[in-house]
């Protein structure tokens, strides 16, 4: 084979196939967060004697919380190995765009972590007794509040992964952020299911992804520069 | 090709180095030497662009560097304490995306310049399971694989056998013969064929002026 000069999309896909195949030598990484989400929904029918229209009625609510914390747990990880390596450093040296390499780096990210969730939703909704009408809005919020999440909670990675222990300083400075994401994404289902329209809600989640998308890489660059000096 | 002017920096309110000007042209090696903990690491991530924590003036090909950052970015070659090799990756794939950052692939240069550094049928092993001195010759390859003018390398020699680090001293010359520029530091007395420049930081400092 001869040398090939590659495009701009070329070069991030290179970026986002690195995030898959670490991703899929290291499976902890992906399961984690994932079991972390089955077992704390599925921890709460158990919790009480709960009625099962009053389960139905705060599932929303548990999923959308469950997620976010498990979206915040497997964040921890986005750069640390990268950081320790020295890999950071080169990809900041590069003379390649920051902007699209970060963007293209939390979308593997996500692709491993925050698309597993949505995916496995549905079923911890039939254990949550959630009525049919909450589904669709489900899926569909958290296929659009999930990568907003991860956005966010990667500027917060980015401050922190130059300290040693960050795990509650990461929580403290992104949960605030994530509540908006949280406040659309559960009421859209709770929306649903009182037969009101929720055309609206959904567009304010994709435009907070829109903006997350647009922003955050922004912020994680000039983070992660503060990070490695 | 760089040129460092009135270069002052200061860490926890100790001076590292003060009013420290030099030139950096083609066909020379530079050392960085100094006692431990002299500041041979943070002037290098100086002059890589990653520590902006000093005052004085970075110039490339005779510009401010901010101001042709980028081809700065293209003409450097960085290597820090860290190897930079992702251990869950094997050789191939760390280096298949080094390239890409250059903005190509060349899987047959790859498996060249691991050759090269004696990791023959190492190129698909996760890096975890070679030494410390093998990830550090994978790490190396990326020498083969750069177009960059200006190499800044930070202790390349750790966990080298004495093979490798006669390898490497003969690989640094041969980049300055062909009109590249390395910056190193090193503990290690260098033994090259070019000329090489030693800059002592500790004679630097402002209690030794």
């Amino acid at each position: 084979m001869k040398r090939q000069a590659l495009g701009l999309l070329a070069c991030l896909r290179a970026t986002l196939l690195r995030e898959l195949q670490i991703a899929a030598s290291s499976p902890g990484k992906i399961v984690n967060p994932l079991m972390f989400f089955v077992i704390a929904s599925a921890l709460f029918p158990l919790s009480g004697r709960l009625d099962l229209a009053v389960l139905g009625s705060i599932a929303p609510g548990i999923l959308w919380v469950t997620a976010l914390l498990a979206v915040m747990l497997s964040m921890e990880g986005l750069f640390r190995s990268d950081f320790d390596d020295g890999t950071l450093e080169q990809l900041l040296l590069s003379s390649q765009p920051l902007y699209f390499h970060l963007l293209v780096k939390v979308l593997g990210h996500w692709l491993v972590t925050g698309l597993p969730l949505v995916v496995i939703a549905p079923l911890l909704g039939l254990l949550l007794n959630l009525p049919a009408a909450g589904y669709q809005p489900l899926i569909l919020g958290l296929l659009l509040g999930t990568p907003t999440l991860s956005l966010v909670a990667a500027i917060g990675t980015a401050l922190t992964v130059g300290l040693a222990r960050s795990g509650l300083l990461l929580a403290v400075l992104v949960l605030p952020l994530s509540i908006p994401v949280l406040v659309f994404g559960a009421g859209v289902v709770d929306t649903a299911l009182n037969g009101l329209p929720v055309a609206g809600l959904f567009s304010l989640l994709g435009a907070l992804l829109l903006l997350a998308a647009s922003l955050a890489p922004l912020a994680i660059a000039a983070s992660l520069r503060i990070s490695v000096q | 090709m760089l040129a460092v002017d009135d270069l002052h920096c200061e860490r926890d309110e100790r001076v590292l180095f003060s009013r420290l000007s030099f030139d950096v042209t083609p066909g020379s090696l530079l050392q960085v030497q100094g006692a431990n903990g002299s500041g041979k690491t943070t002037l290098l991530r100086i002059l890589a662009g990653l520590n902006q924590d000093f005052t004085g003036n970075l110039y490339w090909q005779g510009r401010p560097r901010a101001s042709v950052l980028n081809e700065f970015q293209q003409s450097l070659f960085y290597l820090g304490h860290a190897p930079s090799v992702n251990r869950t990756l094997t050789p191939l794939q760390n280096l298949r995306w080094f390239c890409a950052l250059q903005g190509y692939a060349d899987d047959s240069a790859i498996l060249a310049a691991l050759t090269a550094q004696g990791l023959a049928g190492y190129a698909e092993i996760p890096c975890h399971q070679l030494s410390a001195g093998q990830q550090r010759r994978v790490s190396l390859a990326r020498l083969e694989l750069t177009a960059a003018a200006l190499w800044i390398l930070d202790e390349p020699f750790t966990a080298l056998d004495r093979l490798a680090v006669a390898a490497l001293e003969l690989r640094l010359s041969r980049h300055a013969a062909a009109g590249g520029a390395v910056v190193l530091t090193t503990h290690h007395p260098l033994k090259t064929p070019s000329p090489l420049s030693i800059l002592d930081l500790d004679a630097q400092r402002p209690e030794a002026l």
